[in-house]
């Protein structure tokens, strides 16, 4: 695993400091204490909590389509995906079925939302180590997909854009040509990103070898989404467990060999282009119909519990919803994939260089607003 | 999907889709005779106390005796590598006690998952599974912060979204959900444990 910690100066002293939580390579608030000998990591220890809000006790008197705007705040760079995971809970605790066009608009939200929340670590990852200008080429394509989310919503970041039932609004004219359009032209651009990385030196040096973790211990350590592919576990939510309709298309998992920060990459590049795949069928089949189903008024599931899940960007997102018969649910937890998978964070960079903490902070894609919640 | 029925408009009225009908709710059925449920049963005695599956999900209710043994049982034996969550739910009024600590468990081979759920007292210490599965480190703190359940043999078993000298555990029901004045921590003398500058103290000094 990771290459053993040798002492260059066994009588130097260990430093400890503290890198965070006002450092922008720690992608929002994280505070990591790190003890050094010299460059390298002995220990490093993520402090979290910075950003916790209370957002299970909020969920506690809100009704459940209340609680929607609530869940756009956990991982604030997925909303759709966020919304898709509680909806779909309530849902099945319900008993309802989705109309398929609004299962549809739901997976096509979903993936364009992948794409943008890809894009963000893509561009933010690269600037952190040290490759400036993918992140000016990303932000214009993730421009192009808050401008879809807001001709379908009207919101951009924190889209609430789904309901208990199925979709709040019918897609707005023209929305289906604006987005074919978009995902015509989107390989390409990811083609251009990959021509600036893939094979570029100095990015495979900072990448290749640096925070890996194997499938073994990627299980163990509860790893989900693009960090536990990167390890060559063939495992998404998506086919294991089919949500919406996504048993109905074709895509590919994609899935890395040596578990580093190179292969994660290349695993969330090729999720971008798998789900262009996905919206470009989904387009094809849209059916017609209602977007809503035959929902009552006041939202009361039926006593029991329920846990539900969606292949969220950075992992599973999961949430476990116990109802008491009531309006509001009794406990709604959410299973958030970057707490998970930060907590994995001081197995991956033991005996690596700070700089590699750097990368390997943003090959986790962790958002600190779901880690605190 | 609209509008199919109108060949033949005198028939009687063909099924209306499930999205336009009255939603039928799932409903709760004894799952003893469950094969996820019968092998715990077979390796470990007295493991199941109850077992109900609900909405095609399996919940096991484990004495908490038993639970370290369920754990590893399932862990080492049964597969059960990958433990997605672990949570737990206040019942404030509960007799039978006031907790129940839930373990979502995944298996891979067959794509099965497997609710474990211990319902414990207040200020019962539960064994940890840290040792069983390593990610019940963050959850199990998480679990401890939010409602001061103690897990004996965690290994760093510190609050983890709230910081260190907070008062008191933020999901527990009795927990105001307005939250309590945070400058309890830094000033008991001013701002008494439970939340609320004193009344009659006046302005903090």
């Amino acid at each position: 695993m990771s290459p053993e910690v040798v002492r260059p100066f066994p009588d130097s002293e260990e430093m400890e400091i503290s890198f965070g939580p006002q450092h922008p390579a720690t992608h929002g608030v994280l505070r990591v204490m790190v003890k050094l000998d010299g460059e390298k990591i002995i220990e490093a220890k993520p402090i979290i909590g910075y950003l916790h809000r209370g957002t299970e006790k909020i969920f506690e008197r809100e009704t459940y389509n209340g609680a929607i705007p609530h869940t756009d705040r956990l991982d604030y760079t997925a909303a759709a995906t966020n919304n898709q995971g509680l909806v779909g809970a309530v849902e099945r605790l319900m008993g309802i079925t989705v109309p398929p066009r609004a299962a549809y608009i739901r997976m096509m939200l979903a993936e364009l939302q992948r794409i943008a929340s890809h894009i963000i670590w893509l561009g933010t990852h690269a600037l952190d180590i040290g490759a400036q200008t993918p992140f000016f080429y990303t932000f214009q394509e993730r421009e192009k997909i808050l401008d879809l989310y807001e001709d379908y919503c009207g919101a951009r970041l924190t889209l609430n854009c789904m309901r208990v039932g199925g979709q709040p609004f019918d897609l707005p004219t023209g929305w289906t040509e604006r987005c074919r359009e978009f995902i015509e032209q989107f390989p390409a651009r990811v083609a251009e990103w990959e021509g600036l990385l893939t094979n570029n030196r100095i990015w495979k040096q900072r990448t290749i070898g640096v925070g890996v973790i194997s499938a073994a211990d990627a299980i163990e350590w509860g790893l989900t989404g693009p960090p536990l592919r990167g390890s060559g576990v063939k495992w998404d939510i998506r086919k294991v467990f089919p949500y919406d309709h996504y048993d109905e298309v074709a895509f590919d998992i994609p899935t890395g060999e040596h578990g580093d920060t190179y292969d994660r990459y290349l695993v969330r590049m090729e999720e971008m282009r798998q789900s262009v795949r996905i919206v470009r069928q989904c387009l094809e089949r849209l059916p017609d119909g209602p977007v809503l189903a035959k929902v009552p008024k006041v939202i009361k599931p039926p006593k029991g519990e329920i846990y539900f899940s969606v292949e969220g960007p950075k992992g599973e997102l999961g949430y476990y919803i116990v109802s008491n018969g009531e309006a509001n649910p009794h406990r709604m937890h959410v299973r958030p994939a970057c707490f998970i998978n930060l907590q994995a964070l001081p197995e991956m960079v033991r005996g690596y260089l700070v700089a590699d903490l750097i990368a390997v902070i943003g090959t986790l894609d962790i958002v600190l607003g779901e880690i605190d919640r | 999907m609209a509008d199919e029925p109108k060949v033949a408009p005198q028939e009687p009225a063909a099924p209306k889709p499930p999205w336009e009908e009255k939603p039928v709710p799932p409903v709760p059925a004894d799952a003893r005779e469950h094969p996820q449920v019968a092998e715990i049963a077979a390796l470990v005695p007295d493991a199941v106390a109850e077992a109900v599956s609900f909405a095609g999900q399996v919940t096991v209710v484990v004495p908490a005796a038993r639970l370290a043994d369920v754990c590893r049982a399932c862990k080492d034996r049964l597969d059960y590598k990958f433990l997605v969550d672990l949570t737990a739910v206040d019942w404030k009024e509960r007799p039978e006690g006031r907790f129940d600590v839930v373990y979502w468990m995944h298996r891979h081979g067959k794509s099965q998952r497997l609710r474990l759920k211990v319902r414990i007292a207040d200020g019962v210490e539960l064994p940890s599974v840290t040792g069983i599965w390593k990610v019940a480190n963050w959850m199990e703190r998480e679990v401890f912060d939010m409602f001061g359940i103690y897990f004996g043999g965690h290994p760093n078993l510190e609050r983890i979204l709230t910081w260190e000298g907070f008062n008191g555990h933020p999901l527990r029901k009795d927990f105001p959900i307005e939250g309590i004045d945070t400058g309890a921590a830094i000033y008991p003398d001013v701002y008494p444990p439970g939340g609320g500058p004193k009344k009659e103290g006046g302005e903090p000094a």
